[in-house]
């Protein structure tokens, strides 16, 4: 199966079911995508697929051959993801930092959806978990990101 | 080798020939092999030093510091980062001293040695204790390196080291114009003699303690570039995953398709462990699929297994047990005579509270990679919070020698107290004898269903309360009982006539002049396996006895917050702070009152004095289709003195999503011998729609000495918001979590 992630091309040989997450962490030494509960609970392990913030861990790597896959490894290629991380750098927002591939992640998916969200699609999309509580400063950040 | 290149600093009495300063591999760009320097000494020369006393902890500049040549500094912390921001704080501290900005630091763990034993005698990120147990020595150790820099300096220059001085990163010779770069007389300072006795820089000449210099490992870790152990890889590894015993102390007998298994795609080989089952594959995917489907017959425990699990433990029928007892227990705390002034006073009221297990729900789940090498030496990258305990528990499952474990401790994804040597709850013994048995490399990662189901538990407890009140409503007696187990009993042995201070920290010792006071705790074993969760016993008696207090002033007719401060007329700073956080808040409305957006909304105080820092906290509620809406938390936090004021903030808003986490949602729940949730859809946490804005004063009174950070911020979030819920729903929540009771506004 021929996979496309961060633009370039990837043949994997792998059980058609097997979780895009662990793929990228597996297969393709991509660890920058995290595991946190493997169902769909915690974000930890978010990715873009055609743009859009992706739960890599309950995603079958067969749905998305043919698609365009982006992670946290080539979040500084993409311009908006530029903005999230220097957003991110100047709130400080990272704790632990274990969640935050997946709120970056995020972020990025919402901002070039909606490069001005409103409160509600700041809440809307920064769903992700984070047991060291940074969700103000996550929010900060985005807010921040979307002026910059 | 340690033993070899020992150098004592402050010492009164040094050998002989002086202190010697073997080791090259402390400001040497280059480290490698450096430390073999040792064992080319003669014979005689070594065993002279075989004599020199014991190292002392957090003295040897050579262990701690290396200057590269580009003048940037790896230091080895003994503190491992998690999240709370020690590795900044240790280049802050460091780096004030030796005159290196901090952020030209790169921090990584240090290995287990005699060096780190900072945290009074051993050696454990935890307690809320690496900056203030630490604090002295890392200045001490920094203005050493930097007066070895200047002495380097004086010698290259041909100079009195007195005209001598730094800037950041290099030493000045102002009146020549000269200067000389740290990472060019580094390696000559290395050869020189720590120093017995430097002089620290003032504090009002800090240009970095006590500022918010931005986090190191912020960029890394907003790129997804920081490896957690659950990250790190080895040539050659195998990837391992474990199913349990459901019940801790059953052991697994037949496995009715271990054929079936065998043939999946990728596995190696299927593995029995004390109490689980483990598959070898060559993806981690693989292998927990395989395991997963391993139909085991699990065994009932032998008779005499410690701490196992019965079958039919139910935690709700626990505690109703613990809420039947009705003994004094053994007493804590006793200051005046309760007994006879609760038989005296003219109002007693009567409570008692509730708390239940919590897992840590650490992001990361646990991991270990292990590989046995050549040499005999065992190598291990593990999350821990304390790598010598490890290394020698460790040994102990290897066979081999402490010396011969080689801890990398890597930095954590969330601990909270979860990553601490625990019977059975860490997987790295089960790593060590699957790496043994498959001759490679294993890295073995817990699901997060193994996780739930093996992670040590906050225990639950509950608490007994009495208070006597005076004609005028003043509280005059308080009598308290707690009921459980605690974790340090548990974890380092418990007295039977002795209470762990664990189980009562946080209604012993208040502060509030209450003139007859005794705390007592009556001991039942708990059948789960406990732990330490973020702030201990506080995280659930702060919130027993600060949501009792309000109990007390309702019944005395008294404002919450103003009888808090008549009771501290006695203790300027404690009035100091209650009068931070009232003001941070913008003065005190208990309410109920209606907000700007509609919303009918109270408010709730509390103090706690965890971990030698003491917090006030007020929260503001309102209700939402029965549930509760924190709106803001205010948090005013007097540690004595500070490092970081923007870690503080961080710190306390982290703490303040934790225990609210904990008062509104969490709970683990045991059925039969098993716990009912193995993952978040079960055992929900804080998500960010629930997150209350976070505004915190810091309050830096001087005392000493100094309070913990990564702790505190937490015990007081429960009570303050269950304050203010029974002012806004006239409901005393007295057991957690909230999520358990519907609430109705006042008017219904
Ligand atoms: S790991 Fe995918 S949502 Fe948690
Ligand atoms: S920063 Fe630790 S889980 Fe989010």
């Amino acid at each position: 199966m021929e996979l496309t992630i961060n633009g370039s091309k990837h043949q994997v040989d792998i059980e058609a079911d097997t979780p895009l997450l662990w793929v990228l962490r597996d297969e393709l030494g991509m660890t920058g995508t995290k595991y946190g509960c493997g169902l769909a609970q915690c974000g930890a392990c978010t990715v873009l697929v055609d743009g859009q913030a992706t739960r890599s861990c309950v995603t079958p790597v067969e749905s998305v051959a043919g698609t365009s896959i982006v992670t946290i490894e080539a979040i500084a290629d993409d311009p908006v993801g530029q903005k999230v991380v220097e957003a991110w750098v100047s709130n400080q927002v990272p704790q632990c930092g274990y969640c935050q591939s997946g709120q970056v992640m995020a972020a990025t998916a919402l901002l070039k959806q909606s490069p001005q969200p409103t409160e509600e699609d700041i809440a809307g999309a920064m769903v992700n978990l984070c047991r060291c509580g940074t969700y103000n400063a996550i929010a900060a950040a985005v807010r921040q990101a979307a002026q910059a | 080798m340690n033993e070899m290149t020992t150098t004592e600093l402050g010492a009164t009495t040094l050998p002989a020939d002086g202190p010697l300063n073997l080791s090259r591999r402390g400001f040497l760009g280059a480290a490698a092999g450096a430390l073999i320097l040792g064992v080319n000494l003669p014979a005689g020369r070594a065993r002279a030093q075989a004599a020199v006393p014991a190292i002392v902890p957090g003295t040897r500049v050579s262990a701690f510091l290396e200057i590269r040549p580009d003048s940037t500094v790896l230091f080895r912390s003994a503190f491992i980062e998690g999240g709370q921001g020690i590795f900044t704080a240790m280049a802050q501290i460091v780096g004030e001293e030796l005159d290196v900005d901090p952020t030209h630091f790169v921090i990584e763990c240090a290995p287990p040695g005699p060096d780190y034993l900072l945290t009074g005698g051993g050696r454990f990120t935890g307690g809320s204790m690496s900056v203030r147990m630490s604090y002295d020595a890392m200045r001490k150790l920094g203005a050493s390196g930097r007066h070895m820099l200047l002495q380097a300096a004086a010698t290259q220059l041909n100079v009195p080291i007195s005209e001598l001085t730094t800037e950041p990163g290099r030493v000045v010779h102002a009146a020549s114009g000269q200067a000389r770069p740290y990472g060019e007389i580094a390696e000559a300072a290395a050869a020189l003699p720590v120093p017995t006795d430097v002089v620290l820089r003032k504090i009002s000449d800090f240009r970095w303690i006590g500022k918010s210099v931005p986090r190191l490992d912020v960029r890394d870790k907003s790129t997804g570039k920081i490896n957690y152990s659950i990250d790190q890889k080895v040539d050659g590894m195998l990837l391992a995953a474990v199913q349990h015993s459901p019940r801790l102390g059953g052991e697994p007998g037949a496995l009715a398709n271990e054929a079936e298994v065998k043939a999946m795609p990728g596995v190696h080989s299927i593995h029995r462990l004390p109490g689980a089952v483990a598959v070898l594959a060559d993806s981690w995917w693989r292998a927990r699929r395989a395991v997963e489907t391993l139909q085991v017959t699990w065994s009932e425990p032998a008779a005499g297994t410690a701490h196992a699990m019965p079958a039919d433990f139910s935690s709700e029928a626990h505690m109703e047990k613990l809420k039947a007892i009705s003994e004094e227990g053994v007493a804590f705390e006793t200051v005046g005579d309760a007994a006879a002034a609760l038989g005296s006073a003219a109002t007693v009221i009567e409570a008692t509270y509730d708390a239940p297990y919590l897992v840590h729900g650490q992001l990361e789940p646990p991991s270990a990679l292990v590989r046995w090498n050549e040499d005999g030496t065992l190598e291990m990258w593990i999350p821990n919070q304390a790598p010598d305990m490890f290394q020698g528990d460790a040994a102990k499952v290897a066979g081999i020698a402490p010396e011969k474990v080689i801890v990398h401790s890597q930095i954590l994804g969330g601990f909270f107290g979860r990553h601490f040597l625990y019977p059975a709850s860490n997987p790295y013994p089960q790593a060590i004898l699957l790496s043994k048995a498959a001759g490679r490399p294993v890295k073995l990662i817990w699901s997060r269903e193994e996780e739930f189901l093996r992670d040590t538990l906050r225990p639950m407890a509950a608490a007994r309360f009495r208070a006597g009140l005076d004609a005028s409503g003043l509280p005059v007696a308080l009598s308290a009982v707690t009921i459980g187990e605690g974790p340090v009993g548990r974890l380092f042995g418990r007295q039977p006539d002795k209470v762990d201070g664990s189980t009562v920290e946080g209604i012993a010792g208040k502060v509030y002049a209450i003139p007859n006071r005794r705390v007592g705790q009556f001991h039942v074993d708990d059948p789960a396996m406990i732990g330490f969760w973020r702030s201990v016993g506080h995280s659930m008696n702060d919130f027993f006895y600060e949501t009792f207090f309000d109990e007390m002033a309702d019944a005395g007719k008294q404002d919450p917050f103003e009888l808090r401060l008549s009771l501290l007329a006695e203790s300027p700073r404690h009035r100091t702070l209650l009068q931070a956080v009232v003001d941070l808040s913008w003065g005190w409305k208990r309410g109920p009152f209606t907000a700007d957006d509609g919303t009918v909304r109270a408010r709730g105080i509390a103090m706690a004095s965890p971990f030698a820092t003491e917090v006030a906290t007020i929260a503001e509620v309102s209700l939402r289709d029965g549930e509760i809406v924190v709106h803001d938390v205010w948090v005013a936090i007097d540690p004595g003195s500070i490092v970081n004021p923007a870690v503080i903030d961080s710190q306390v808003a982290s703490a303040v999503a934790l225990g609210l986490s904990s008062a509104l949602l969490e709970q683990v729940v045991y059925v039969g011998g098993v716990p009912q949730a193995r993952n978040y859809d079960g055992y929900p946490i804080l998500p960010p729609e629930r997150m209350p804005r976070v505004h915190v004063r810091i309050v830096e009174s001087g005392a000493m000495p100094m309070g913990g950070i990564g702790e505190p911020g937490l015990p007081g979030v429960p009570p303050a918001v269950a304050n203010a819920v029974a002012v806004l729903t006239g409901q005393r929540v007295r057991s957690l979590p909230m999520s358990k009771t519907v609430f109705k506004g006042l008017n219904g």
